[in-house]
């Protein structure tokens, strides 16, 4: 009698007709005692839960912190990394691609290849199948239609999209039928992924965005309710605060996704982020935990969340100066007729190299959140050289410098027919970089080359002003040091040591410091790789060019890779994000899997 | 009155239209672009970038720009976000229910306790009361936010796990409403008291010692209609500027409040504004503080001819 009493009252405890206060104050009536209760009642919210984890919607609300807040929910006019995650809960590209650089297909049935008949053998196009039956998130059906829009939407110059570089190679996208689109290249490439695929590859509906293409596109209303093909579709948004998503009861995946809802809350600091998730768990997922490591590390003995890492997070580098910062020529300084006063010298660039102590930088301050890095290339790692290694040596490096005639003067400073071994180091205003740059002014000094320590703020020193003489196109000074991030087509990445044409590839006033080249550094050899690599479609001897690439530039010194950063971020114990870390599509990719398990 | 309100209000017209020159002179020559985020990311080249400023119009010379953004606001329209393609109005908009909820109460509490504290502490001066109150005016004066905020952070949310740290406007709940403003809103109140506090202190004592005063005390007056009846009401005069001066806070946000809490206020998109160079948000900010502050200034005067019988305007 009495446990049908209480069995009644569980289940209007679940149903919500009763509060657990009532509850509580019933079965105290019937003589059970508080821990009894407690029991009782832990089971009967605990129990279905996990009874319904398979269902769509059933693991309540996902809450994600991004400390770099979403500003908009359209990857191709998106202002920095946090946009594209947020909107790959919405839409969807054609193929994702893991951290490994492997392709799997979304809104195409299949990864196009050679032997399907997907990739022409000429590499002057590419063919996608797509999936049928795919609805958007307004119950509209999904064709190639909205491939071909998608491609008219990014390549409009007056839309001014972000993702313009990825589809200029493009001649033409034409849909071969409702579900198969074809894409015509106008020079044969080896890299026919660059456009729909991962990050930049998002596609857009048609029926939504048709009458907002070029400047009309800050009057979409798309903008502030994006929807998609993907498992979610903005319920609200506030720019630089927080997006709230809800089901898309058209996603196409039965019982997916397991979340009915998703908030991707913004603003604050990486640190305080961390802690969100790690100490109080307040959040269930914090992205780009840019956190010292011995702090991060600290954090995570608390025991009530876990790292994530993948490889692809860009390669921290010294960037060195080929030019001289210091002689005004033609109304700039850094000109290209002004080669550097010592940095052009080899035997000086390979001391450096070999006194850059990259093992204290990687152990100290990034731990599990990067590696020494002997490449300039890294990622994916089908283009890690295994032909170069890190070496520190300050013997090494001093017998270099004796070699070529750097003598130390009486302030222990090295110098060579009165021109002395001191440069500028400058690098953005943020306190691990600050502590990377005493660790190199450090040992530069005990090879006898001393270096001044500047920073400038990341506004400044990463933006394009061509008025501006801090930014690091200008590099009016010696050395500078960033992360340049990867990308799946080392073109782009690559293309910042290469001088085919000097006047247009080489930072410069005149091309308004828009040359990919900073270093200024000219190689001949170099140049021809790089020709050849982005021609080249066979994939293994593509890898093969890239790779030499690098270790042309590594042996030159172009500059000198000091760390192989990762993506970090950090999740809760209890939740489970499938393998979603990747470095060429966000890591909101997979959201669809991600659930709870505790 | 009206005469003068409406003369105060012609000349604060040049006054105005000055300040938005400065603040747009000074945001266009600031170094910085609104894709900086981008620029190590080979993906987007600078063509790339170059075609998206000038799509935004950032090539022109700055006087046009100036010319055509007045324009714009002489017609209402205050321009659009570059981040988030979304007019700067209802960017606002967005904002501004929660800096009133949360400054707002931060300010009100901070009102209501720096009075009663100032005046008694000025009344029982050298008291142990008043040693007390200038005491912890001048702790909360000296710490600043981003330090008692971080402090409060550490003690309540990581150790003891009472309160949430940050704000989120979604949740409906009221009793977690109350709960995750506790720490913001006492972060602010705490700051600004100390500051009023001295400020009603001082100003109390400039009057107990006054000759009208002596005279209320020998016509007999009980001791507490003297106080409040006579010394507040000339004591508060000063006040009421500084409150008035003050209360744009509660429109342009508490920025470093904010941020640590991260309250969606008009604060923290003012921050990110200017970290990401999002000038018509950047600008149309600044540009209603300014007109705020001018307009409040008048409030000010009006006010004081209703507080002092002495002034009169004609």
């Amino acid at each position: 009698m009495r446990s049908d009493d209480i069995r009644k009252l569980v289940t209007e405890f679940r149903g919500h007709r009763l509060t657990r206060r009532q509850v509580v104050t019933r079965m105290g009536e019937l003589g059970l005692s508080l821990g009894a209760i407690w029991t009782v009642l832990d089971r009967a919210t605990a129990l279905p839960a996990r009874a319904a984890a398979a269902g769509r919607g059933s693991q309540g609300t996902l809450k994600l912190l991004y400390w770099q807040a979403p500003t908009i929910v359209n990857p191709h006019l998106a202002n920095g990394t946090k946009d594209f995650h947020a909107s790959r809960i919405v839409l969807e590209p054609l193929l994702t691609v893991d951290a490994q650089g492997n392709f799997a297909p979304v809104l195409a049935a299949a990864v196009p290849s050679r032997q399907n008949g997907g990739i022409a053998a000429d590499g002057r196009s590419v063919t996608y199948k797509l999936k049928q039956g795919v609805k958007w998130a307004d119950g509209r059906l999904f064709s190639s239609d909205d491939v071909v829009f998608t491609y008219q939407y990014v390549i409009n110059k007056q839309t001014a999209t972000t993702s313009y570089f990825q589809y200029r190679n493009i001649a033409k996208v034409e849909p071969l039928d409702a579900h198969t689109v074809r894409i015509t290249f106008k020079d044969p490439t080896p890299f026919w992924f660059l456009p729909f695929v991962g990050g930049y590859g998002m596609i857009l509906p048609r029926h939504a965005l048709d009458a907002y293409i070029g400047s009309n596109s800050r009057n979409a209303p798309f903008n502030l309710k994006a929807f998609g093909t993907g498992p979610y579709k903005v319920e609200t948004f506030r720019p630089g605060d927080l997006v709230v998503y809800s089901i898309n009861e058209y996603y196409r995946e039965p019982n997916k996704p397991a979340f009915s809802q998703v908030q991707m809350k913004g603003g604050g600091d990486a640190t305080s982020a961390a802690r969100a998730v790690l100490e109080t768990g307040e959040y269930d997922y914090a992205w780009n935990m840019q956190v010292e490591w011995p702090v991060l590390e600290h954090m995570v003995a608390g025991g009530k969340g876990s790292v994530l890492t993948a490889p692809g997070g860009g390669v921290e580098a010294l960037y060195l100066n080929h030019t001289d910062p210091n002689k005004e020529v033609d109304g700039q300084r850094s000109s290209l007729k002004a080669p550097h006063p010592f940095l052009s010298d080899l035997k000086v660039r390979q001391a450096l190299a070999l006194a850059s102590d990259r093992g204290t930088i990687a152990k100290e301050l990034y731990g599990e959140e990067g590696d020494a890095s002997p490449n300039l290339l890294t990622t994916p790692r089908t283009y890690y050289s295994k032909n170069t290694k890190v070496t520190f040596s300050i013997e090494q490096a001093s017998r270099l410098l004796d070699e070529g005639g750097w003598t130390r003067g009486p302030d222990g400073i090295r110098q060579k027919n009165g021109m002395k071994l001191q440069m500028t180091y400058v690098t953005s205003v943020n306190s691990l970089r600050q502590k990377e740059q005493q660790v190199i002014k450090d040992a530069f000094a005990k090879i006898g080359a001393a270096a001044t320590l500047q920073s400038v703020d990341a506004g400044v020193f990463f933006s394009s002003s061509p008025g501006n003489n801090d930014t690091i196109a200008h590099f009016y000074r010696d050395i500078e040091m960033f992360t340049d991030t990867f990308s799946l087509a080392p073109i782009a990445y690559m293309e910042q040591f290469y001088s085919g044409d000097p006047m247009r590839d080489i930072a410069q006033k005149e091309n308004s410091w828009s040359g990919q080249n900073l270093c200024r550094w000219q190689n001949k050899e170099y140049s021809a790789v790089y020709d050849q690599a982005v021609k080249e479609l066979d994939p293994q001897k593509n890898a093969q060019l890239w790779m030499k690439a690098n270790d042309i530039a590594v042996e030159q010194v172009a500059a000198i890779p000091l760390i192989d950063r990762k993506i970090v971020s950090v999740r809760s114990k209890t939740l489970d994000t499938a393998g979603n870390m990747s470095a060429f599509d966000p890591e909101t990719r997979n959201i669809a899997d991600w659930r709870r398990t505790g | 009155m009206t005469r003068y309100i409406l003369h105060r209000l012609l000349t604060a017209v040049p006054t105005l239209v000055i300040i938005s020159m400065v603040i747009f002179g000074i945001l266009a020559l600031a170094p910085g672009d609104p894709l900086g985020q981008l620029a190590a990311n080979p993906d987007v080249p600078p063509e790339v970038r170059q075609n998206i400023l000038h799509q935004m119009g950032l090539d022109q010379p700055i006087p046009i720009r100036y010319a055509k953004w007045a324009m714009s606001w002489a017609t209402g329209n205050w321009g659009y976000s570059f981040a988030s393609h979304i007019s700067v109005a209802r960017l606002l908009l967005q904002r501004l229910p929660t800096d009133l909820w949360v400054i707002g109460s931060g300010y009100l509490i901070a009102v209501m306790i720096a009075i009663p504290v100032g005046v008694l502490s000025a009344v029982k001066q050298y008291s142990l009361l008043d040693q007390v109150a200038t005491t912890s005016a001048f702790i909360g004066y000296s710490l600043p936010t981003f330090f008692t905020g971080v402090l409060m952070i550490i003690i309540f949310s990581v150790r003891l796990h009472w309160l949430p740290f940050i704000y989120n406007v979604q949740v409906r709940d009221p009793v977690r409403m109350l709960q995750q403003a506790i720490m913001p809103v006492a972060v602010l109140a705490l700051f600004q008291s100390a500051v009023l506090t001295r400020f009603v202190r001082s100003s109390m004592l400039d009057n107990v010692g006054q000759d009208y005063v002596r005279t209320a005390r020998a016509k007999g007056l009980a001791q507490h209609r003297v106080i409040i009846r006579h010394v507040l009401r000339n004591g508060l005069i000063p006040i009421v500027t500084l409150i008035a001066l003050q209360l744009p806070t509660v429109f342009t946000g508490a920025v470093v409040t904010e941020q640590i809490f991260r309250v969606p206020g008009v604060g923290s998109l003012l921050i990110a504004s200017i970290q990401n160079s999002d000038t018509p948000v950047v600008m149309a900010i600044a540009f209603v503080a300014a007109i705020l502050v001018v307009l409040l200034n008048i409030a000010a005067d009006v006010v004081y001819g209703a507080l002092d019988p002495r002034i009169r305007y004609g």
